[in-house]
């Protein structure tokens, strides 16, 4: 049986703890309502209608458990990482889920109180053993002790962070250090407090051999026949929990409750509209500065870069340091790799674009004096349900198009050519600069021009065209799908229209961002590849393909600083010694060309080179 | 006067003591990349809004060594990045444009 020792169930070392959590938990209101009152009336109502969703209330019910507690996509990444953040957080979650479960089946009298889950040891006796109290306590020590193990990982992390798949881990600020050494303080302060407390209150395999080892250590005659030294341990253990959550909503440890309004947040099917107020606000906040994202940003192969990483631009929004935040924004490639690895799913490509959209011009963008009419004219004529649109960078090499026409001959594919002469820009570039108005003119007069030819199939042969038509032109509601050409020419081949011939030419793929990551374009080109030669693999590739360095998302980034990431792309890639560099973007080729010591091609002249005419047409 | 057929051209002397050079000065400190430029028109051929509406990345340049005001030409500037493929001097021109967008005080 377990009693309470204390007759009215009150000591004054629970005073830190409680006044540390008013302060968080009032803290963490105020910022809720705050995000939540920044949120536009729209996104105000589509997230309180997604809280009552039963589908998305699951979907958040599950996300808060494997984001926040199991922290399923480290676990992913490397499994002693992952151990090492789901111990202490699902290892401390369990030890206040069971203290309130005590408190609930021994003492339903104290659940009022707030500390008595916490310091459940300190207040009670245990007058008699039963089996529902040994099992307590077991699983009480159980989950101390997987607490402490992980404490005892980010320790040696500290050290030897390569152990744990990472290379380089982020700089800590005086207050986050603060804050971890007071929480790495707390499992083992507790381990302590317990152990004085266990001959009174109970124990099990890790508290009970703690009370021996006390009990010899202070083995003075009477010592322990009096309670009152117990005290110091405890007193210890709840200032510590006090400097631990002062610290909290100014550290990084702000993304334990942050991450609790993310999620459903994200759930809800928000985004960012505002670099600073709203869910911008919320991916910050939760932002548990891990540093997955220095590894994965491939501006980094310079040392100088690091500082550019997302981790570091979420910190600068917290500080508010302008210089810095315009600095880390503008510098940005846009690849989205941080966004790809980050476990809580912070939008890095998002928040640079709506800070860059902050920014005024003296000079707004006019494009009134574009003439489109030559253009939707030649695009009206002719017959073709295929519009090939091949894009203003396609220009600058001009092999890429000639191989999509010659693929399309063979095929017998009816097509016109929308931009022979060339063409306006699709308005992605201007987009990612963040000048959202003078986007928004271009892609309305290419808009025009392509509903003008009256086609039904627009192949583009630039992933970055590609992501644009896609999600910004509205397109598929006019009954126009937009298509890729290693996406369409292996639909073509599937379907034995295009006969492609098979070579031992070892090729590898390099996966360009707008593609991949951008528009999650993986296994067709691979499988089209795959007909024309031999594929083989590169060190990092499809979600973890590493940007070829051109990128039109960074605005500073000069030519000789992307030289760098040219070379660790390269480098990367010839990993399986490949014949050839096969790539599905005009961007991609020029810059890739630019270092390559073989070939780089495009995946339509690579597959025009093995194509065999009209495959149907043969075989009938 | 007698009319010969024909007239003296107009002369095309600059005189650089009365060209008002600080919008280019200023920019040069901003953007200390645009001395390296050599006027050469690599930009310009591979200009995607040149065709549509007169933009000329190297007029702009010229235009603001020459203190004539460029503000119309570059708000016809698309973005688009080629010039920045083709500059033989590794100019960063997509950021030089925006910052020449900034940098008129109104």
């Amino acid at each position: 049986m377990i009693a309470d020792r204390i007759a009215n169930g009150f000591s004054p070392f629970v005073i830190p703890f409680l006044l540390g959590m008013a302060f968080v938990i009032g803290y963490c209101i105020v910022g809720m309502v705050r995000i939540f009152l920044q949120l536009p009336g729209e996104d105000r109502k589509k997230f309180l209608v997604s809280l009552i969703t039963p589908a998305t209330i699951w979907k958040n019910v599950r996300d808060l458990f494997l984001d926040c507690l199991f922290h399923v996509k480290l676990w992913k990444r490397k499994a002693l990482l992952g151990y090492m953040h789901s111990s202490i957080a699902f290892g401390w979650f369990m030890l206040i889920v069971l203290g309130h479960i005590e408190v609930a089946l021994f003492l339903p009298h104290r659940l009022k109180t707030f500390y008595y889950p916490i310091f459940f040891n300190y207040f009670v006796a245990e007058e008699g053993r039963t089996l529902k109290g040994s099992v307590f306590f077991f699983l009480m020590d159980f989950f101390l002790l997987v607490v402490l193990s992980g404490i005892i990982l980010a320790m040696i992390k500290r050290i030897r962070s390569r152990w744990f798949g990472m290379r380089r881990t982020t700089k800590l600020t005086a207050v986050d250090t603060i804050g971890l050494y007071s929480l790495w303080l707390i499992f083992p302060l507790r381990l302590l407090a317990e152990g004085f407390t266990a001959h009174i209150s109970g124990g099990s395999f890790l508290t009970m051999p703690v009370n021996w080892v006390v009990q010899h250590v202070f083995s003075s005659p009477g010592f322990f026949d009096n309670n009152l030294h117990m005290l110091p341990t405890w007193w210890a253990y709840s200032i510590d929990l006090a400097v631990f959550m002062c610290v909290l909503p100014f550290s990084r440890y702000m993304h334990i409750p942050a991450e609790m309004m993310l999620i459903p947040l994200r759930n809800a099917g928000l985004k960012i509209r505002n670099a600073r107020k709203g869910f911008a606000k919320a991916e910050v906040y939760s932002c548990p500065s891990c540093g997955v994202c220095i590894d994965a940003c491939p501006m980094t192969v310079k040392k100088a870069n690091v500082n550019y990483s997302t981790v570091y631009l979420n910190r600068q929004i917290r500080r508010g340091n302008e210089e810095k935040i315009e600095e880390i924004a503008d510098k940005c490639l846009m690849c989205g790799k941080c966004s790809t690895v980050c476990q809580i799913g912070v939008q890095g490509p998002e928040l640079r674009v709506a800070q860059r959209a902050v920014r005024k011009y003296a000079v707004p963008g006019d494009f009134s004096s574009v003439n489109t009419v030559p253009l939707t004219l030649s695009a009206g004529q002719g017959t073709g349900n295929v519009a090939y649109f091949a894009g203003c960078m396609t220009a600058l090499t001009p092999g890429i198009s000639r191989g999509v026409e010659s693929l399309l001959k063979k095929s017998g594919v009816d097509y016109k050519f929308l931009d022979r002469d060339g063409g306006l820009c699709c308005g992605r570039p201007m987009l990612l600069a963040g000048r959202l108005k003078e986007a928004n003119q271009i892609m309305a007069k290419n808009r025009e021009i392509i509903l003008s030819s009256g086609c039904d199939t627009l192949l583009v042969s630039c992933p970055i065209c590609y992501k644009v038509f896609k999600e910004n032109y509205d397109l598929e509601a006019a009954g126009v799908k937009v298509v890729h050409h290693s996406v369409y020419f292996e639909s073509l081949a599937s379907s034995g229209k295009l006969r492609i011939e098979h070579d031992l030419l070892n090729l590898v793929f390099h996966d360009p961002c707008e593609l991949g990551r951008g528009s999650g374009i993986y296994e067709q080109p691979r499988n089209l590849l795959a007909l024309a030669g031999n594929l083989v693999g590169a060190a990092q590739e499809k979600q973890m393909s590493i940007c070829c360095g051109g990128s039109l998302g960074s605005l500073t980034l000069n030519f000789q600083q992307r030289e760098d990431l040219t070379r660790n792309a390269l480098k990367n890639l010839c990993a399986d010694v490949p014949d050839i560099i096969v790539t599905a973007c005009p961007l991609c080729r020029s810059t890739l060309r630019r270092y390559a010591d073989r070939p780089v091609l495009d995946i339509a002249e690579v597959v025009d080179r093995f194509a065999v005419t009209g495959g149907l047409e043969r075989s009938a | 006067m007698i009319d010969f057929g024909f007239q003296k051209a107009k002369s095309s002397t600059v005189n650089l003591d009365n060209v008002d050079m600080r919008l280019y000065y200023a920019l040069a400190e901003k953007e200390p990349d645009i001395k390296r430029c050599m006027e050469c028109g690599s930009c310009t051929a591979a200009c995607t809004s040149g065709p549509f509406n007169g933009m000329s990345l190297r007029q702009v340049i010229h235009g603001l060594q020459r203190g004539t005001d460029v503000r119309q030409m570059v708000s016809g500037c698309m973005l688009c990045g080629k010039c920045s493929m083709v500059c033989p001097r590794g100019i960063n021109t997509r950021h030089l444009l925006l910052t020449i967008s900034r940098i008129y005080t109104k």
